[in-house]
């Protein structure tokens, strides 16, 4: 396992080196930190504009600059200097991460959840009306369109505040203004707050995995060890989880890892409906500000967390199926 | 009843010998050809014809929609935030713009956009699926991670970034097409890869090989035509992904801009129709989005059925 562990762990940093030379080049193509001098009035004079040229380094051929960056990132562990004043990358993206990291690790919780029970339900009772009911509402998140959904339960949250008169949901940001003191106190603020955008997150992905999970399922069902299993006189329990769920969850870890980057993507119009601070935010500023080093620790981390994501897909699969491990 | 004999392993073979009379009961069975079959078992799946019909009646309201109700799309009218009723059957925005007339334009370039990316990127990914999977080795193993590479960003980014490159420039219809196809492409790429991995092993294959055609030859005349069915269900597929994914961009300003309309966009300009009071202007096309994208996916889901040969029913 350890073996298995440490090789897969070397092959994901070919992965990661190239993509950082593709978002260095991406960003490099299309931020460029001179839009905001160059259309200031009074205009700057060009000894100015040389000089800011050569302050953020843009008088260096492109791949020393790629080099650059690359070295500070490995060598000392700085994201570059930003080109927003009093801007530290590094403090600022913790303190997104942490709020976004928040709404995935939740959404992935419940929607998994949810998709194994709802999974291994309707695979179990295949054609009954639960399954018919199931992947119906499942096809119906499946359709539905992340924005809008996000913003018709913050519509109807307000709705029901005002309705009933209290303050029952909290549709902005991702904590009070004036948090509470105290620990708990403040993990309680902050988890009101998770609700409506983790169930928005959760609904809209547990309806693919679910899916996804039935099928998986289904073809475990009908293999012949199952009906060794059985044949053996276990217990239907012991059947259904140990032979059955364990091979059937293999399919679906693979399939969560892949829909990461995805994921982000819904992380960031639902954080940007409810007026998170997280990652969404961030991203938005740094590329309206044009800070390119800014720009780049943003996909660097999100390619991090997509390639540790399929990491720890890999891991688990080797865990639940031990042929990979030994192989 | 001829047609009970189409369950399972016999009809693949388009259509079975007939079996022996026994006495005086003699029955024939019809020889179907693999069409058949596959159009046979849809036309069985009950969601996926159902939404077929309405996905159907969805494009006549958009294409033949525009011939009948003479409204256009950029008329601002005075009357301002009428709530639907009779010379608006979906009411009017802040513009006094009638939204039945918006609704059936978006439509229209929604479908449109969503068949041109379903297009491109399914043949793309298909092509290079089927290349990578054929060569395999190193060719393989380098193609496919530059495949992963397309989804290890968030998709959203890539559209910011580019939006705040091109913003100005008028092709961000085309941009928008090719941002959405570097989205799905990778898909088909991986499933048809898986397929075509297993497919270059059998017989026909290297019947072919013996007969001296060449590796183009094998990939576009043996291998892709086997792979059809996962292409005609990826396609169908990436055109409710695209709808739903056109509405996300639409939302961050990418994408179609006003006097051009699409879906996305116009729940994007009504997102706060409902505090505000006209709530149809945000459900209407809302409705619509989900309407496409739901039937869609019966429809995507009935071809997978109809098209996979080891349909099995099985129970615990």
């Amino acid at each position: 396992m350890l073996v298995y562990s440490v090789r897969r762990l070397l092959q994901s940093i070919p992965i990661l080196v190239a993509s950082t030379f593709v978002i260095f080049l991406m960003v490099a193509s299309s931020v460029d930190p001179m839009t905001p001098y160059l259309t200031k009035k009074p205009p700057l004079s060009a000894a100015q504009l040389d000089s800011l040229r050569v302050k953020f380094g843009l008088t260096k051929p492109l791949l020393q600059r790629y080099w650059d960056w690359l070295t500070g990132l490995v060598l000392h562990g700085t994201f570059g200097s930003s080109t927003q004043t009093n801007f530290h990358i590094g403090q600022q993206l913790g303190y997104a991460m942490e709020v976004t990291l928040r709404l995935v690790i939740g959404t992935i919780l419940i929607a998994l959840i949810l998709a194994v029970i709802v999974g291994v339900t309707t695979a179990v009772r295949q054609y009954s009306k639960f399954d018919y009911a199931t992947t119906a509402i499942g096809f119906l998140f499946l359709s539905l369109p992340t924005f809008w959904f996000a913003v018709l339960l913050k519509e109807w949250a307000i709705q029901i505040n005002e309705s009933t008169g209290t303050h029952f949901f909290d549709t902005l940001w991702e904590s009070s203004p004036n948090p509470p003191s105290g620990f708990l106190p403040q993990l309680g603020d902050g988890a009101q707050h998770l609700i409506l955008p983790v169930v928005t997150l959760a609904l809209l992905s547990y309806a693919a995995w679910s899916r996804f999970q039935r099928a998986s399922m289904l073809e475990v069902l009908g293999s012949d060890y199952m009906r060794l299993a059985r044949a053996k006189g276990l217990s239907p329990f012991r059947v259904l989880f140990r032979h059955g769920l364990r091979n059937a969850l293999i399919p679906l870890t693979t399939q969560v890892a892949l829909d990461t980057a995805a994921l982000l993507s819904g992380a960031v119009i639902t954080e940007t409906i409810y007026s998170w601070r997280g990652m969404g935010l961030f991203f938005i500023n740094s590329i309206e500000m044009a800070d390119p080093d800014s720009v780049m620790a943003w996909l660097l981390v999100t390619a991090v967390f997509v390639v540790v994501m399929n990491l720890i897909a890999d891991l688990l699969y080797a865990v639940l199926d031990p042929r990979i491990r030994l192989a | 009843m001829p047609s009970r004999v189409n369950t399972s392993a016999g009809d693949t073979l388009g259509g079975t010998a007939t079996p022996p009379s026994r006495g005086s009961r003699e029955f024939t069975v019809k020889a179907r050809s693999q069409r058949q079959i596959v159009f046979r078992r849809f036309r069985q799946h009950k969601a996926a014809m159902a939404s077929l019909v309405v996905f159907v009646l969805v494009v006549l309201f958009a294409f033949i929609g525009p011939l009948l109700w003479s409204t256009s799309p950029s008329f601002m009218s005075n009357d301002i935030f009428t709530a639907p009723d009779g010379p608006h059957p979906f009411g009017t925005d802040s513009n006094g713009i009638d939204l039945l007339s918006a609704v059936m334009k978006g439509t229209q370039s929604s479908l449109i956009i969503a068949v041109v990316v379903s297009v491109v990127s399914t043949s793309f990914g298909a092509i290079y699926g089927a290349v990578s999977g054929f060569y395999g080795g190193w060719t393989d193993t380098i193609m496919m991670r530059i495949a992963d590479l397309f989804l290890t960003f968030p998709i959203i980014a890539i559209a910011i970034m580019l939006d705040n490159r091109f913003q100005a420039e008028a092709s961000s219809l085309w941009l928008l097409i090719a941002v959405l196809t570097a989205l799905f492409w990778p898909g088909a790429a991986r499933v048809i890869r898986a397929q075509v991995l297993s497919l270059k092993e059998k017989e026909f294959i290297e019947a072919a090989r013996a007969l001296g055609a060449r590796d183009r030859r094998i990939i576009f005349r043996h291998l892709l035509p086997n792979t059809l069915g996962s292409i005609i269900v990826i396609s169908t597929l990436t055109v409710a992904g695209t709808i739903l994914t056109e509405t996300a961009l639409s939302f961050l300003g990418f994408g179609v801009q006003f006097p051009n309309t699409s879906l996305g966009l116009l729940v994007t300009t009504n997102q706060t129709a409902i505090e505000g009071g006209h709530p149809w202007l945000f459900y209407i096309p809302g409705v619509f989005i989900i309407l496409i994208a739901l039937t869609i996916n019966f429809v995507g889901d009935g071809l997978r059925d109809a098209f996979d040969p080891q349909q099995t029913r099985v129970r615990a």
